[in-house]
């Protein structure tokens, strides 16, 4: 009861402090002065302690289960374990919010303190325009989606948070991609006051690029939990489904990776000034549209927390707000390149990168228009219509090729100017070698085998590359180690998608079944009563043809609140192939359909992930 | 000049793509199936699970007195469940029963129904699944049954039962 209170009016604080600050940062721009005065200091400080306050109050109403409190009623129960009331705070459309806005006011705080070398002007204007961004978000929650809204009379007990939620993957899944998408708010700000400032240069390259290369590491790892929670907890067997929701967290992923990339030929060469500035604001422009997507009801999704339309227009009007404020400041302040022409050879490192930024803008145009065009189409012509996984597959894949060799041959050239003579005939030899290794692995499965050993042989292509730089002596470590990833990822789920194999069949208790060369023998069944679910545990015996026996045991849930009927799978994960069995409720207890599958190389996708976010964490540490 | 026009440009086309998600918001995102009963069936073509031959719906539909159609797939449950009851009224009865083979793997259908018998007279593909929702489906299993003339007499939702199966055996005799 209190701590909604204390919560509230925090939150109001927060809110009133947003708007003396930006009443502030204009006041001292025009004042001139030399150093950042310490009010405004002391502001954004008080700033982020007092949304930690509100936000730890909401976490404590949910720890002691104050149903009193609306979103801890709509979204926890009182047997729900310690652990998931916690994580259940964010793990609703408020308290993710708030959650956002914390980490919100954390970033500029942060920002502040480590920009001291920057001009005074360009931080005060960083502040101003983080200021609106954040009094936005203020308004936002104040509005339409307070977490501390009061039930009466009092309910005795929760409705529950959804059961698939319940998982320590989407436990920090939230709070690490928040993590990159306010990195990327912090990009756009800071570009902004650069671009009013005429400050786009290479020392500011050299300063953003920091922020742009942590803001990429969250994006990446929170990317990454979302799909090694859609692998273990849906139980589908799949980790990417093209969902509108997995696709409007690639979108800003692509857009920073194109910046990421661009960033470094500012800070190298001085060149791209404005298509660096439309990408820091495009980043966060994304960002915005995938909250607006998903939290509108627009599309549909595990993430619709509620159809709420208000919301939906008050997002719709903030996001434009600053697309338009964006647009019109990019008019004003144009930004004067260098003379382009000049300073542009064909076969060069900054070529490279701007081709590297084509596929990147067409990737992302794909999945943008994949993911927006029903949404074009039902309002002007009334139809109804799902953008599935193939239309992305067939769009993409083909150009995958040309990245990929592109990626190989480019990333090592050198800056300004490189010559024809350094590409040597060891590297088509070693190319045709690749084609042949992966013709041999292909040829095997009812794949269209030219296109696929292509493929194939571009990723192991670039691997093979990437190796010999490790090799030698002065590379680019972070660089190489994140493309090595990616040629890595390309492979493994190449081959995830070769050879994994389904099996599926209904199954009594005692029964044995062979698939392939496998024995798969349903062997024991136990019920067991949790706290807050009742839970149906099989197991099962898969026996190959070399005799070892591999047990797994998937499970079904029963939870009582809200009363919804969940199945776990079992994966025994080893380093070449998951195993992954699930089960479902047929008829009673005693028939269940079973699921089996194998699905190989599994760990190298996130292992891959991991390596490609480690090379992009390691140019943050790496000094200059 | 021309970059005013190229300001305004931009500025309109972003005011556009303003509009049209204003516009989304109002749109429901939920997909209502179509009230079928007592209506001619859409006509649909595709193609045949075995003989791999195009079909359509009016030919097979037209040759009949009575036509059931089965929406399935190999990887629903219920389907499953569902499967004796078909093949029972398939051993009874003369009826024709279509099945329509919902967003499946072609491997997986023919190795559902070797295990499982094959019910049905012919088996069309709907590999997508838009058949089905042009035909109103709201998911698998569902059943269709249809007089000669492609009008819906029946729609069952969800897996047959047995008292629905004396009532279909009642109306087509």
């Amino acid at each position: 009861m209190i701590s909604s209170h204390i919560g509230y009016y925090s939150l109001l604080l927060g809110f009133i402090i947003s708007v003396s600050l930006l009443f502030y940062s204009i006041f001292y721009l025009k004042k001139n002065s030399q150093k950042i005065n310490q009010n405004i200091f002391s502001l954004l400080f008080l700033q982020f302690f007092i949304v930690v306050i509100s936000f730890l109050s909401l976490v404590y109403s949910f720890i002691i289960s104050d149903f009193s409190n609306e979103t801890v009623y709509n979204n926890s129960h009182s047997t729900k374990p310690l652990f998931y009331k916690i994580t259940g705070t964010w793990g609703n459309h408020e308290g993710s919010l708030l959650l956002w806005l914390l980490v919100l006011t954390l970033f500029i705080f942060l920002f502040i303190i480590f920009s001291k070398k920057q001009p005074v002007k360009y931080r005060l204007l960083s502040i101003f325009f983080q200021q609106i961004i954040i009094s936005g978000f203020f308004l936002f929650l104040l509005l339409t989606s307070n977490p501390f809204n009061f039930l009466f009379p009092i309910p005795n007990e929760g409705l529950g948070l959804n059961p698939i939620l319940q998982d320590p993957a989407l436990a920090i899944h939230p709070p690490i991609l928040y993590l990159g998408y306010v990195g990327s708010s912090i990009i756009f700000s800071a570009s902004l006051a650069s671009l009013i400032q005429n400050n786009i240069n290479k020392l500011w390259a050299t300063h953003i690029k920091k922020w742009i290369q942590i803001a990429w590491f969250f994006l990446t790892i929170g990317i990454l939990l979302g799909s090694i929670w859609a692998y273990y907890e849906l139980g589908w067997g799949g980790f990417w489904f093209w969902d509108p929701v997995e696709n409007v967290s690639l979108m800003p992923w692509l857009c920073l990776t194109a910046l990421f990339h661009t960033v470094i030929v500012l800070e190298k060469r001085n060149l791209l000034k404005s298509w660096t500035l439309i990408l820091s604001i495009a980043t966060f422009t994304f960002s915005m549209i995938g909250t607006f997507l998903v939290r509108s009801g627009i599309l549909n999704s595990v993430h619709t927390f509620a159809n709420d339309p208000e919301r939906g227009v008050f997002i719709l009007i903030f996001l434009f707000s600053l697309i338009f404020l964006s647009i019109i400041l990019f008019f004003i302040y144009q930004v004067k390149e260098s003379n382009t022409e000049k300073n542009f050879f064909l076969i060069s490192k900054e070529t490279s990168i701007l081709i590297n930024n084509w596929f990147m803008m067409y990737f992302l145009s794909v999945v943008l228009i994949g993911t927006t065009y029903p949404i074009f189409l039902e309002v002007i012509t009334n139809e109804k219509i799902s953008i599935g996984p193939p239309f992305f597959n067939k769009l993409m894949v083909p150009f995958l090729i040309l990245f990929l060799i592109f990626m190989a041959l480019g990333s090592n050239l050198k800056w300004i100017k490189d010559n024809y003579k350094n590409i040597k005939y060891s590297k088509i030899v070693l190319f045709f070698i690749c084609i042949l290794i992966s013709f041999y692995i292909v040829k095997k499965t009812s794949s269209d085998v030219l296109f696929t050993s292509v493929l194939g042989a571009a990723a192991l292509y670039l691997l093979f590359v990437n190796i010999r730089e490790f090799l030698s002596k002065n590379n680019n470590i972070s660089q190489t180690i994140s493309h090595f990833g990616f040629s890595l990822f390309v492979l493994s789920i190449l081959l995830n998608s070769l050879f994994s194999d389904e099996f599926s069949a209904n199954m009594k208790l005692g029964q044995e079944l062979v698939h392939k060369k496998e024995q798969i023998k349903f062997s024991k069944i136990k019920s067991i009563d949790k706290e807050n679910y009742k839970s149906i545990i099989a197991n099962f015996e898969i026996k190959d043809d070399e005799k070892n026996i591999t047990s797994l045991y998937p499970e079904i849930r029963i939870y009582n609140q809200p009363n919804i009927l969940t199945s776990e799978a079992d994966i025994k994960t080893t380093i070449f192939l998951d195993k992954f069995i699930v089960i479902n409720l047929i008829k009673g207890e005693e028939i269940f359909n079973v699921r089996y599958q194998t699905k190989p190389f599994m760990i190298w996708i996130w292992i891959s992930v991991c390596l490609i976010s480690i090379g992009g964490i390691l140019g943050v540490l790496k000094k200059n | 000049m021309k970059k005013n026009i190229f300001y305004l440009s931009v500025l309109l086309f972003f005011t556009f793509i303003f509009t049209i998600f204003y516009l989304g918001l109002d749109k429901s995102n939920f997909y209502k199936p179509k009230e079928v009963k007592n209506k001619n069936l859409e006509e649909f073509t595709s193609t045949e699970l075995f003989s791999n031959k195009q079909l359509s719906s009016k030919y097979i539909i037209e040759n009949n007195n009575f036509t059931l159609i089965n929406i399935w797939s190999s990887w629903c449950a219920p389907c499953r469940s569902e499967h004796a009851i078909l093949m029972n009224l398939s051993k009874k009865t003369d009826l024709n029963i279509i099945g329509l083979n919902y967003k499946d793997k072609k491997n997986n259908a023919i190795k559902f129904l070797d295990e499982l018998g094959n019910p049905y007279s012919k088996n069309l593909i709907d590999a997508d699944g838009t058949i089905s929702i042009s035909l109103g489906a709201y998911g698998v299993p569902e059943s269709f049954l249809l007089n000669n003339k492609s009008i819906v007499i029946r729609k069952y939702i969800g897996p047959l039962t047995s008292d629905n199966i004396s009532e279909i055996i009642k109306i087509i005799q």
